[in-house]
């Protein structure tokens, strides 16, 4: 494979900042990148993701802090002297330009020779699996192939970063997860670093190296996907990365890594994963981790439903004060019965109360 | 958009009765809606149009053609068109080439509404009101003389109205916002991440305009030039009022004016009109045969 992303060592973003107005919709953002990672900004729609590789690409000015790459400041340039390879939510393909216009334009603004251009654009048609379609317009080709071509298009003129804003939110569900596969298989092909803007979480932990979680403009935690999944540094961040229940309750005891909480007449213990603030902790975790305790300790709560899901079973029951619980089972329990619930304390994870 | 087809059997017509049959041919009761638009299309359209090609046939002299002999053998007559072909043509390309760069400036603005309206006002007042303003203010008195003079530019009062150039200036100030806001909708049309797009592959501002806005921008600026140049065409009251009706200015609708009112040779005033509709018409069908060389197809990107 001839192409190869330009070489640098790092990008760094340093205090970047972006308002529009009084609204600030990007706060203080800092953070490493080094070559070759794959880096998912993952968040809530309105968190600045969007905002932040608009200001990595240079179409939005950022409002204070600087963006360098190795020792090379870059917020200030324009974005065509930036060179970074974007693909758009919407695509934006050139509707007047079949595809191989398409994917050789950025060579052709570069005054590239037309021999290597035509050679370029026909790896990339093959890298992209697009080689019988290539004199066909945008117009002509299926949401698949259009974001096959954007995704071609941008890596053609091998930018030292991509940028990849939503790319699948406009395909259907089984479409996204080949073209999935496909971004990472090419991003494991050419090894271009690449940053791409996603809300859903299931896409940033199969194709990232590190996740970074945004929330109201700010990070909130940078991690693999193993570390994101695992071990979330804060309650909404736990919240977006799969379903956890949460139980909230009075701290009976601390020491310097777990609290435990009382639930009705029973306690849950969990693993403190920030500095509590008050007398009150939120507990979360997976309803597998949520298992039918047999020494009767434990919370107490009434069995509402239980639905077999083949190695276990899987059911609903109401706790004290009437919270929802989700919890494991290996056997099947008669709806209404009552029992008591016990937490793995290793895989709970404390919080403080009331700071989403 | 592709419209709703609704699948019937061919053969189980008879057993539908007559308004249904109607409802499959698209005719319903909405469509009786269009009526009073058609009859109006009808009266004042079709039959005028009609009539008047009928009545250019029939002259004082009897022959079929003689009227249209008699404008392209008198150079008073068949001059008209090159007049009028002078003012239309540089005034339809100056509005449409003013145009775009406004458009493209208030794309980008938050509250365009304000640059709008002010453009609008022109329209709203009509060319004798407009007319009338400019002979005061571009007079040999008005303000505009007075202020070249005082500033020391000329001694001797610039004329600006009463020839070609007091025409050619009212034109453009009504043309414009008419021109402008036709063409403020097809700029509005081009989806901006194409021009984003185009930056982030290293395409200049100048490279932006020619090889992605330009080509997506040509179909739409054909029409707005056809439509802005039909106006001009037909122009009347600015050249009576600002120009010199009598020579550089007698503009072809004049010619058909005098032959109308002053000859009353409604018959020749009907071939000068049918004279007028042919010329309007090749310049029309000139400009959307370089058109159909253009890229014709959706501006908003690609479907998502």
């Amino acid at each position: 494979m001839s192409f190869s992303s330009q070489s640098f060592r790092e990008l760094r973003l340093e205090g970047v900042a972006r308002e529009f107005g009084s609204v600030s919709a990007l706060k203080d953002v800092t953070l490493d990148i080094k070559r070759g990672e794959f880096i998912a900004l993952l968040g809530p729609s309105g968190c600045g993701k969007s905002t932040a590789l608009n200001c990595l690409a240079g179409l939005l000015p950022t409002t204070r802090g600087a963006i360098w790459l190795d020792d090379k400041r870059i917020d200030t340039l324009r974005p065509e002297e930036r060179g970074f390879g974007m693909v758009f939510q919407s695509y934006a393909l050139f509707p007047h330009m079949n595809v191989r216009k398409n994917i050789g334009f950025g060579l052709r603004m570069k005054g590239r020779p037309k021999a290597e251009i035509a050679a370029k654009v026909d790896e990339a048609l093959g890298l992209v699996r697009l080689q019988n379609q290539a004199e066909k317009l945008p117009g002509q080709l299926s949401g698949g192939q259009q974001q096959r071509v954007a995704i071609a298009r941008a890596i053609v003129i091998e930018p030292p970063l991509v940028l990849m804003d939503e790319p699948l939110s406009n395909l259907d569900a089984k479409l996204r997860i080949e073209m999935r596969g496909e971004i990472r298989r090419i991003h494991n092909q050419l090894g271009a670093t690449t940053i791409y803007v996603t809300h859903d979480q299931d896409e940033a932990l199969s194709l990232a190296d590190r996740i970074v979680v945004l929330r109201d403009g700010t990070i909130r935690q940078v991690g693999t996907p193993e570390e994101l999944y695992a071990r979330p540094s804060h309650l909404d961040v736990a919240d977006f990365m799969g379903y956890r229940n949460k139980i909230s309750g009075r701290v009976v005891s601390t020491d310097s890594r777990t609290a435990t909480i009382a639930v009705g007449d029973g306690e849950v213990t969990g693993t403190l994963r920030e500095t509590l603030s008050g007398d009150m902790a939120v507990i979360a975790l997976r309803p597998e981790d949520l298992t039918v305790s047999t020494d009767g300790k434990g919370i107490p709560a009434r069995v509402e439903t239980l639905e077999y899901r083949g190695h276990e079973f899987q059911g609903l029951a109401r706790g004290p004060g009437g919270i929802e619980l989700i919890f494991s089972s290996h056997t099947r329990l008669p709806t209404g019965s009552e029992v008591r619930l016990k937490a793995d304390p290793a895989k709970s994870l404390a919080y403080a109360q009331g700071t989403q | 958009m592709s419209s709703v087809s609704v699948a019937r059997p061919a053969t189980s017509d008879d057993r539908l009765t007559l308004k249904q049959r109607l409802v499959n041919r698209g005719l319903d009761g909405v469509t009786m809606l269009t009526l009073p638009a058609i009859v109006f299309t009808l009266a004042l359209f079709v039959y005028p149009f009609c009539y008047g090609l009928w009545l250019s046939f029939r002259p004082k002299d009897g022959s079929l053609l003689g009227n249209y002999a008699t404008f392209f053998s008198d150079p008073f007559l068949y001059h008209t068109i090159g007049t009028t072909l002078a003012l239309a043509l540089p005034v339809t390309l100056i509005n449409l080439l003013a145009a775009i760069p406004v458009a493209f400036r208030v794309r980008l603005m938050l509250r365009p509404r304000l640059l709008t309206t002010i453009l609008v006002i022109p329209i709203t007042l009509g060319t004798v009101l407009v007319a009338e303003g400019m002979l005061t203010y571009l007079g040999p008195q008005g303000w505009f003389n007075r202020v070249i003079m005082w500033l020391g530019l000329t001694n001797a009062p610039v004329r600006l109205v009463h020839n070609y150039w007091g025409v050619f200036l009212s034109l453009i100030i009504t043309g414009f916002p008419f021109t402008f806001l036709l063409t403020l909708s097809y700029v509005t049309g081009i989806d901006p991440a194409l021009e984003q797009a185009g930056a982030t592959l290293g395409a200049s501002a100048s490279q932006r305009f020619r090889t992605i806005f330009l080509p997506l921008l040509v179909p739409g600026l054909a029409i707005t030039f056809c439509l802005s140049f039909v106006q001009a065409f037909a122009v009347f009251p600015s050249a009576v009022l600002l120009g010199a009706p009598a020579g550089p200015t007698r503009v072809i609708s004049i010619a058909a004016y005098q032959a109308a009112f002053e000859s009353y040779d409604y018959s020749m005033a009907s071939a000068i009109a049918m004279i007028m509709a042919v010329v309007q018409l090749a310049v029309v069908a000139a400009v959307l045969v370089l058109r159909n060389l253009a890229y014709r197809g959706p501006v908003a990107g690609t479907k998502g």
